[in-house]
């Protein structure tokens, strides 16, 4: 008996015996190309922009250590301060514009009516083009020669001459906002949409039953739980309004008179056109102390009260 | 019954209801398919009628006027779909498979630093790229992959990661484990499970992750815009962007639309095809 005891106390003991510490875990393996990836393309770059940031850079020929006089050049760049109220003026303007347009058509979509499905993957084709070029389509539409809205406006007699969109700084955001709520309006209905068809049916059919219009069902309900859904749908339009880039640099250039250069296309400009990379990288730096201090906000503030 | 029913006011408010939401329905249809429709519809206008100031209607004739025209531009359009072709291949493959391996990894492993790394990737999300291009610029340089199609390859393979991952390990995490049990007790090595068994259960993350990085890197501009100094080396919405600033000479609005058609044209029908893994990719993500 006691001899059976220890060879089973034995068996036990190399059966359960830990892993050596010097093998490295498959599962190591799986992930460190990611990993390697996210580093050499991510991170590197993260602190490389910072060390270009104090630093004069050139394309060209020698790079010297500057510390601060990057950030201090930055305060005193007059079209850089424009070009961040520019494209804070723009975030502000497109951003109620596609969430209330974004919430029309995710109730709508979200009906039961027969056929709805043709219209929700209509109402998101847009954005799967690609804001390139659905920029090149709209400069097109816009062109006060062969554009479209043009010939359709003077053909109804609306307008006796063509209107020259983007030759006007005020006309010119506005019909940009227009082109791109077009184009990204579809994703922030789908977001809206998962979350709304989210929401336990019974609560709502109980509204329906206790009297509620649309209006109390809308603010009272929907709007509530869907707090989690809107915060990440806002942080992700917010994010992207802010770096929005393609849309200047191909409809207008970020013209007239320099009035539609958004903080990416100074960015641009600054490292790929005059190609002084240093002052580029110090100008995305505070870009992205910008964006990550706007998406903390917001997530604050949209953050889930429990005491509710 | 019929007379009830058209004197039944409650049944008439839903069909007028019915009837109003669809007639809203169509006028925003209108308004998004029109100009997509529109571009199609011109670039096969003969070449007359696509520069016409002001614009005329339909087309008289189908033409292909403007898509030959569109060949005269630089290389010819061919080098550059090529690019575009090439670049969304390399991503497309390099983004599933790490997206795989590291989901794979994340979901089934546990090791040391697992959570760190995991939360590495995902932080990445929080770097926009728009702050990083001078020293991405700087570093594609260093490894002399500057202007080259790979390069700008492997930077697209990069911003689908966080997101790749993402998806791939949610979706070896649903896999239940007796299957893979199963399979390791059959005598399976680990690559031999996940090359057999795994990826075809996984497959429609596969394809989320797949069909997101062809759209983004189709579709890309700032990145192609910066990376790609050589006129050979451009993808289509570069082309595109340069035949519209006027760089191969005056504006051929005509030609611009047969190239806004050939790059939309893929993006629709891969869209359509496989919209549930779209719309599956959207909501996995937001409904966390």
């Amino acid at each position: 008996m006691a001899s059976i005891d220890i060879d089973h106390v034995a068996v036990k003991a190399v059966t359960v015996r830990p892993k050596t510490r010097r093998r490295i875990s498959p599962g190591l393996w799986f992930v460190l190309p990611c990993v390697l990836f996210t580093l050499t393309f991510f991170i590197l770059p993260l602190i490389l922009t910072a060390w270009m940031s104090l630093h004069n850079w050139p394309l060209l020929g020698k790079t010297s250590f500057i510390g601060l006089d990057n950030y201090i050049a930055l305060t005193k760049d007059a079209q850089f301060w424009t070009a961040l109220g520019f494209t804070t003026l723009y975030t502000v303007i497109i951003t109620p514009v596609i969430f209330g347009l974004a919430f029309v058509l995710a109730l709508l979509v979200n009906l039961p009516l027969r056929g709805i499905g043709f219209f929700r993957t209509a109402f998101f084709l847009p954005v799967v083009i690609g804001l390139g070029t659905s920029s090149l389509l709209w400069v097109w539409m816009l062109n006060d020669r062969v554009g479209i809205i043009d010939g359709v406006l003077m053909a109804l007699g609306i307008v006796r001459e063509p209107i020259i969109w983007l030759g006007d700084a005020n006309t010119a955001l506005f019909v940009i906002i227009v082109s791109v709520v077009w184009k990204v309006v579809g994703f922030t209905m789908v977001l809206l949409l998962a979350g709304i068809q989210a929401i336990p049916s019974d609560l709502y059919e109980q509204a329906m039953v206790d009297g509620a219009n649309f209006l109390t069902r809308f603010t009272r309900i929907i709007l509530p739980l869907l707090r989690r859904t809107i915060a990440l749908a806002l942080v992700l339009s917010v994010i992207g309004s802010f770096l929005a880039f393609d849309q200047f640099y191909i409809m207008t250039r970020g013209g007239p008179r320099n009035s539609t250069i958004s903080v990416v296309y100074w960015i641009f400009n600054n490292g790929f056109n005059a190609f002084k990379m240093g002052y580029a990288s110090a100008l995305s730096i505070v870009l992205l102390v910008i964006l990550v201090a706007l998406s903390a906000f917001q997530l604050f503030v949209l953050r889930d009260d429990t005491t509710q | 019954m019929t007379t009830k029913s058209l004197n039944n006011p409650r049944k008439n408010g839903r069909i007028l209801g019915q009837t109003s939401a669809y007639v809203l329905c169509l006028i925003f249809a209108f308004l998004f398919l029109a100009p997509i429709i529109w571009s199609v519809i011109t670039s096969f206008k003969p070449a007359a009628e696509a520069l016409a100031a002001p614009p005329t209607g339909l087309p008289s004739r189908i033409s292909l006027d403007n898509y030959l025209k569109l060949d005269r531009y630089g290389a010819g359009i061919a080098q550059y779909v090529f690019n575009s072709v090439v670049v969304a291949f390399i991503t497309v493959i390099g983004s599933v498979l790490l997206s795989t391996l590291g989901g794979f990894g994340f979901a089934r492993f546990n090791f040391r630093g697992k959570n760190p790394l995991f939360l590495l990737i995902l932080s990445s999300l929080m770097i926009p790229f728009q702050s990083i291009l001078t020293p991405l610029f700087v570093i594609l340089t260093g490894i002399h992959l500057q202007n080259t199609l790979f390069g700008l390859a492997l930077v697209y393979i990069t911003f689908q990661l966080p997101f790749g991952v993402f998806v791939m390990r949610n979706t070896f995490a649903a896999i239940p484990r007796e299957i893979e049990e199963a399979a390791l007790l059959d005598g399976c090595t680990v690559l031999t499970l996940l090359w057999r068994v795994m990826i075809v259960l996984a497959r429609p993350g596969i394809v989320t992750v797949g069909l997101y990085a062809f759209l983004n890197s189709w579709n890309e501009f700032l990145a192609a815009l910066i990376f790609m100094s050589k006129e050979d080396r451009f993808t289509l919405p570069i082309l595109l962007a340069n035949v519209h600033s006027g760089r191969f000479g005056t504006v051929d609005w005509g030609a611009l639309q047969a190239g806004v058609t050939i790059t939309i044209v893929p993006c629709i029908v891969v869209f359509v095809l496989l919209q549930r893994y779209y719309i599956q990719g959207l909501t996995s993500g937001s409904v966390k």
